[in-house]
């Protein structure tokens, strides 16, 4: 099936979302997606972040959807043609969505955990104004422990589902998911239900918000004064194969890897996440791949050598010599 | 080959007499010397006397408390990844219950240090800062006698709480007025939830 995006043309095999084909051809044209998630089934649609406008339905029917559609919920057809960043229409969509998004988020980036690796502040960022224009009195719970190991801000959630498809679907038996309707609805375990299975802390990694951080991790330091590097060990009950985040010599944090997409790669134990927090532990690979404009990678200098083969490419192509070899 | 025409060419030839007395050249001296008696005096007699600075002069920091006298610092660590010169470290920690009265928000800072002696003093904290809770002022930096008593600490810092310093001058009224704005008042909100 051949699907037009942003201009650009891929063949899909049937069944193919657009988002998913979007993703295909590269971050430059793949809408943002909040609650969408590869790995984990049934996930998306309740979002509404990665809206896009089909301006051909297919080759067959070739009148536009009237309406943005929901692109990680939407096939693709033979022939379809979808705009995401190149419809100033869409954009202003979008930030509408963002916009009600951050109708109930309290705001208190200062003080969450996430900050820094937080979708919601990057696409606050990309597509939101600097401002609410929100008046009215959020909705506001006290934090909760989930277990000993997890807190709970429900202030922050936005409900997106990720962590109910993960207690459903990676872990054994489900004992958390959302309570109440509308604007009342909230993360529940069945009454603080202690979540005690093994892969349970895998809802951390997935939060796309600061709604469930790791309290081993709780205030310790600032997501981009740690340095992420790429970390294994032997374990029995997951592959092994972590992020580990230092500051120093020391291991602040351990978290699952991620992908270009911010998802993870490989679901990791809870034994591995909590419990070995010591560079000995860990056999360490190397620094982890972190996109040079993230605030993470703010003064580690990792992508100084990027840079300058950057540059060297573009002085090659401009026909530059290296000023020693000039006649 | 010369360069410029500024050059000037070192002749050897001998000194006339009014020269070889000097005592031409030495009244000349002294007359300019006492010249200087009745002319205005350009040193300033600091610390008696100090010299007025201008009302964004940016000296030595404060960490402010709020009307309520709790630290508005939330740790967020926004001013040490601002700082080009890498001056500020920070730990923080969690608020407990009972502890409303001393810190803001949920999250406190623990110790914050800054070195004085790598400071450059060029106020990006303060810019950085999303609580309004460091400023500089025009206090001066005392001069120490060891390098370690430069690096301040929260003791030095934070204001006291009857001891406050002025911050005023440096928020001029455009400032006061962007602060207005709807969407950046959570001071404002914070009041009224501590009013409630």
């Amino acid at each position: 099936m051949k699907v037009t995006i942003d201009g650009i043309q891929i063949e899909v095999p049937k069944g193919t979302t657009i988002l998913q084909a979007a993703r295909m051809i590269g971050p430059e044209v793949a809408p943002p997606a909040m609650c969408y998630y590869s790995s984990l089934k049934t996930s998306g649609g309740y979002c509404r972040t990665c809206i896009v406008k089909v301006t051909q339905g297919s080759s067959a029917n070739p009148s536009p959807i009237p309406k943005p559609v929901a692109s990680c919920r939407t096939e693709v057809m033979d022939g379809m043609v979808v705009e995401n960043n190149i419809n100033a229409e869409l954009l202003e969509a979008r930030k509408g969505v963002v916009e009600f998004l951050l109708i109930n988020h309290p705001l208190d980036c200062p003080v969450c955990d996430q900050a820094g690796e937080c979708k919601l502040q990057d696409l606050g960022y990309g597509h939101g104004s600097a401002a609410t224009r929100f008046e009215f009195k959020r909705r506001e719970y006290e934090a909760i422990d989930i277990g000993d190991k997890i807190k709970l801000h429900m202030n922050r959630c936005i409900l997106c589902y990720r962590c109910v498809k993960v207690a459903e679907q990676i872990t054994d038996n489900r004992v958390h998911g959302v309570i109440s309707r509308g604007d009342s609805s909230e993360i529940s375990t069945y009454i603080e239900n202690i979540i005690d299975n093994d892969f349970s802390g895998n809802v951390i990694d997935v939060c796309p918000v600061g709604a469930l951080t790791d309290k081993t991790f709780r205030f310790k330091q600032r997501v981009w004064f740690t340095k992420p590097v790429d970390a294994h060990r032997n374990c029995d009950k997951c592959s092994g194969k972590t992020r580990v985040w230092l500051k120093g010599e020391e291991v602040v944090r351990v978290t699952a890897r991620k992908d270009q997409w911010d998802e993870v790669e490989e679901f990791i134990c809870n034994s591995c996440r909590y419990d070995y927090k010591k560079t000995s532990d860990w056999v360490i690979e190397g620094p982890s791949p972190i996109h040079r404009n993230s605030v993470i990678s703010q003064n580690h200098y990792q992508h100084l050598n990027e840079l300058k083969l950057q540059a060297l490419k573009q002085q090659n192509a401009l026909g530059f010599m290296p000023l020693d070899k000039k006649p | 080959m010369q360069l410029t025409n500024r050059g000037k060419v070192v002749s050897n030839k001998e000194q006339s007499l009014a020269e070889k007395i000097y005592f031409p050249a030495i009244i000349k001296g002294m007359a300019i010397t006492f010249s200087h008696l009745f002319k205005k005096r350009p040193t300033i007699m600091y610390p008696e006397v100090k010299r007025q600075y201008a009302d964004v002069y940016r000296g030595q920091h404060v960490l402010k408390l709020d009307e309520n006298g709790a630290e508005r610092c939330t740790s967020c660590g926004m001013c040490a990844i601002a700082c080009p010169a890498e001056a500020i470290i920070m730990e923080s920690a969690e608020r407990k219950k009972g502890e409303e009265h001393l810190y803001r928000e949920e999250k406190y800072a623990k110790t914050y240090e800054i070195n004085m002696l790598r400071c450059i003093f060029c106020g990006l904290c303060e810019e950085a800062c999303p609580k309004e809770a460091i400023f500089l002022t025009d206090r001066i930096v005392d001069a120490e006698y060891e390098r370690d008593t430069f690096i301040y600490g929260k003791d030095k810092l934070v204001e006291k709480i009857d001891k406050r310093i002025d911050v005023t001058k440096r928020q001029t009224p455009e400032v006061q007025e962007f602060k207005k704005l709807p969407g950046y008042k959570h001071n404002e909100l914070y009041q009224k939830k501590l009013k409630k």
